[in-house]
């Protein structure tokens, strides 16, 4: 029997501890779509998004009000575009980038993802052709979100690939240097991309995926933090216990979306992603989970410690309160997109070194970092190649959101409006030329790890 | 489809009154009243069951309450139960 204070508990996790469903994201395969004429190709595609999407929003609305719990997002990913468009004959997929944007806003949605490639291997002509349109292809829509898989722990690092994605973030950031970089904000750069992410900027509909699936990502930051309020001095035995106890919460109030959706909608239901999502509101940040740990500010010798031990509590509670779980599935720490993230970057306690210790813990990688305009290309790969290199050994997911942002320097402010928050420009340490090191290209072989038949 | 009926603000006369008879307008059948009063503040949770075939939509049923919880100061919300039995059992 549920009691008075339950019911009152739940009520009080969504109105003042900010527990939400981030994502409700529809992943739809675009695989029949392809035809060698691009604006037949472009038809296929808007035609199938609109019709499988076209209830999407509605049924997240009457969820949202029938439950009571927020759902912050509706959102679709698509097969990545370099395959799926493979067969056009052209020189550029921005037609198809734009479409996406046409069908994404008919339908209603927040954001649309999978203008992608996988290339940790090699090139096909597609991820060329998608990877060369990816910076104008940014700056003519407004919700099409891409990314591009350079390595793998199967693979190793494609460091052409690796090479050439600095050079498209300085483009993409000039493209859109009146938007403040926005551009870059829609780009990540993956090693082992999951083909089941319902978050953005990275998520697509995996080449192993079936036709449709509906899947949902959870939030809940502030719900962690609160419940860690009342266990001042306890030790990390019972701190855990109480981040388990309340991630399998979370996580079932995503399951219980996630099934509903899938009823409504009737598409399969694909899995839970139970990563702690942050947003720039007071009192739904990472970091401060951190900080009531005992920390006195995020970025202080044992913050990594602390990073890991929260998500992977985070995975152990969430685990058991879904029938499947994917995605990214951990604490997310992208740094505009954090209240407790921007202040510490802000009063110097958190520094993109510490960031990336940080990205060997938790579910991604460094995210959503702004950066002075004037950063090479260079170094900006060299960036990647650290963050692959780490995602590539440990066998997880990393990725690289950086935003070079033109005529910005160290001190300076951007902001980027809505749930990609604002951000002071983050110093990196590149009096040192990365060049030469980026310039050999080639591919980092697998490492030894990837043998495991 | 049973609904949780959440009332929370200062105490008054006839607040059980006014919400029931909505209720009661409305062919919802009230399964279980819980209340407390704690420092002059007053917090009701009512179980309630909307026939399968009711004509009226969750969705109207929260705005009737909403509008009636204004008029009285008060916050009223209906939610589907499976929220709480989500968060509360295994």
């Amino acid at each position: 029997m549920i009691t008075i204070d339950d019911i009152f508990e739940t009520n009080r996790m969504i109105t003042e501890n900010k527990l939400d469903v981030r994502t409700i994201t529809m992943g739809i395969s675009l695989r029949d779509c392809a035809h060698p004429n691009i604006t037949k190709f472009c038809q296929n595609i808007y035609d199938k998004i609109t019709k499988s999407a076209e209830f999407l929003v509605k049924t997240g609305e009457d969820i949202e009000a029938e439950y009571g719990i927020p759902i912050i997002h509706k959102r679709i990913s698509v097969t990545p575009i370099a395959i799926a468009a493979d067969a056009c004959e052209t020189d550029t997929y921005v037609p198809v980038a734009e479409a996406l944007d046409r069908a994404g806003k008919e339908v209603g949605v927040n954001f649309i993802g999978g203008f992608s490639a996988l290339v940790e291997k090699g090139y096909t002509k597609g991820d060329r052709t998608l990877i060369q349109s990816i910076p104008q292809a940014l700056a003519t829509t407004d919700i099409v979100c891409s990314s591009v898989n350079l390595g793998s722990t199967k693979a190793g690092i494609n460091m052409d690939c690796v090479r050439e994605m600095g050079e498209v973030i300085k483009r993409t950031a000039e493209l859109t240097r009146e938007q403040e970089a926005l551009g870059c904000a829609k780009l990540v750069v993956f090693c082992n991309a999951p083909g089941d992410n319902p978050f953005m900027a990275g998520a697509f509909h995996g080449v192993s995926e079936g036709d449709k699936v509906v899947s949902v990502g959870v939030s809940g930051p502030g719900v962690v933090k609160h419940a860690l309020e009342g266990m001042k001095g306890a030790d990390f035995t019972e701190v855990a216990e109480t981040i388990k106890k309340t991630a399998f919460k979370i996580t079932r109030v995503g399951q219980m979306v996630a099934r509903e959706a899938s009823k409504r909608l009737g598409v399969p239901f694909g899995i839970i992603d139970l990563s702690l999502a942050p947003t720039p509101a007071v009192g739904d940040s990472v970091a401060r989970i951190l900080e009531e740990m005992g920390l006195e500010a995020c970025g202080a010798p044992g913050t990594t410690a602390a990073l890991a031990m929260l998500n992977d509590a985070v995975k152990k509670g969430g685990l058991m309160a879904s029938s499947h779980v994917g995605g990214l599935s951990g604490a997310f720490i992208p740094v505009s997109e954090d209240e407790g993230m921007i202040h510490a970057v802000s009063q110097g306690s958190l520094s993109i070194e510490k960031l990336e210790a940080m990205t060997c813990v938790c579910s991604v990688g460094l995210d959503m970092i702004a950066i002075e305009g004037d950063t090479t290309a260079a170094t900006i790969s060299g960036i990647i190649a650290d963050e692959a290199a780490i995602g590539m050994i440990n066998n997880k997911t990393t990725a690289v959101r950086v935003i070079p942002v033109p005529g910005k320097k160290v001190g300076d402010t951007v902001e980027f409006g809505g749930l990609l928050g604002y951000c002071p420009i983050v110093p990196v340490r590149n009096q040192y030329s990365s060049a030469a090191f980026i310039a050999r290209g080639g591919r980092i072989p697998a490492p030894v790890r990837s043998l495991t038949n | 489809m049973k609904l949780v009926v959440t009332i929370v603000g200062k105490d008054r006369v006839g607040i059980i009154a006014t919400v029931s008879s909505v209720l009661a307008e409305n062919n919802v059948n009230i399964l279980n009243i819980n209340q407390n009063i704690m420092e002059g503040f007053f917090n009701m949770v009512m179980i309630a069951e909307m026939s399968e075939d009711s004509k009226l939509q969750l969705g109207e049923l929260q705005k009737i309450l909403k509008a009636k919880g204004e008029e009285m100061g008060l916050d009223i919300k209906a939610q589907h139960m499976d929220i709480f039995n989500v968060t509360h059992n295994v």
